[in-house]
């Protein structure tokens, strides 16, 4: 049976998955953000014509 | 002679392997960690702990990734020092992040279960301190590589502040080992085999099983990013010269 409450310690448990999944979000993010970011530079610049 | 995969040591292979090697991983983690916090949730309190035991199935995996990366960043650093590969910089310049973020929740969710089950945030104990240290190794790194405007200087020198780092990594793993300590010793690796229940075991090792795989999902995009910025610059170096 899920036991999602958690009672007394509910502030400590939420807290430190709620932390966790924030982590993950921005480490996603950031890493497709970044990455994105750098292709596009790197697909911009080799197009430049050359003078 | 060195042997490695062609993929790991060929740019273009890299990318054309990470390019669904990636999205896999991510969708590896998702379903075991779905399954993961299922289990988790339906696994009953402990008899001492109560709910709180539940913070042990993502406390645990940042521990062990806040270490596993760390051997990842020394083993890369070390090809990085000794063969000069572009790559295995990118790789180490990719996970010092991830392993810093990782060390910093284990921290974080250490102290958020320490509080309810010590009656404190913090103790100056072997295995805290020492996963500290491991942080400031880790920031130290990422400080280090982005102060330094030369790309070979700012490889050779995080590589070498790496390499030292491992020295701190068998102190975190035996602290409790070898000093009186507040935290826990080993559980899953004890001697005789795992002291956990299995419906604690289970939803800890699909929960670890998780984050090794969102770990290599996203070192990889890591690393293709450190793909892309090294061919803008080298672009703009080139467009610079004429």
């Amino acid at each position: 049976m899920l036991d999602l409450d958690p009672g007394k310690y509910g502030g400590f448990i939420w807290s430190a998955y709620g932390l966790s999944l924030a982590a993950f979000i921005a480490m996603i993010w950031f890493g497709l953000a970044r990455a994105r970011y750098w292709r596009q530079q790197a697909q911009r610049l080799t197009k430049e014509p050359e003078v | 002679m060195f042997l490695a995969p062609a993929f790991l040591t060929n740019p273009e292979r890299f990318m054309a392997f990470s390019r669904w090697a990636a999205p896999l991983l991510g969708l590896i983690a998702s379903g075991l960690a779905l399954a993961g916090l299922w289990y988790g949730f339906t696994a009953p309190e402990d008899y001492q702990q109560g709910d709180t035991v539940r913070i042990m199935f993502i406390h645990v995996p940042a521990a062990w990734m806040s270490m596993f990366v760390y051997i990842c960043l020394g083993g890369a650093s070390f090809l990085s020092l000794v063969f000069r590969h572009a790559l295995a910089d990118a790789a180490a310049q990719a996970a010092a992040p991830l392993g810093a973020t990782f060390t910093a929740l284990a921290l974080i969710t250490g102290s958020l279960w320490g509080r309810p089950m010590w009656g404190t945030w913090w103790v100056w104990d072997a295995r805290l301190t020492s996963v500290l240290v491991l942080f400031l190794f880790y920031l130290a790194y990422l400080v280090l590589r982005s102060a330094l405007e030369d790309e070979a200087k700012s490889a050779r020198a995080g590589a070498i502040l790496a390499l030292v780092g491992l020295v701190n990594l068998p102190v975190v793993h035996w602290s409790v080992n070898w000093w009186n300590s507040l935290h826990q010793g080993a559980t899953v690796f004890a001697k005789g085999g795992p002291k956990l229940t299995p419906e604690y075991l289970l939803p800890l090792l699909l929960m670890v099983g998780a984050y090794m795989a969102a770990f290599g999902a996203l070192w990889l995009v890591g690393i293709r990013g450190q793909v892309w910025r090294r061919r803008a610059e080298a672009a703009l170096a080139r467009l610079a010269r004429v």
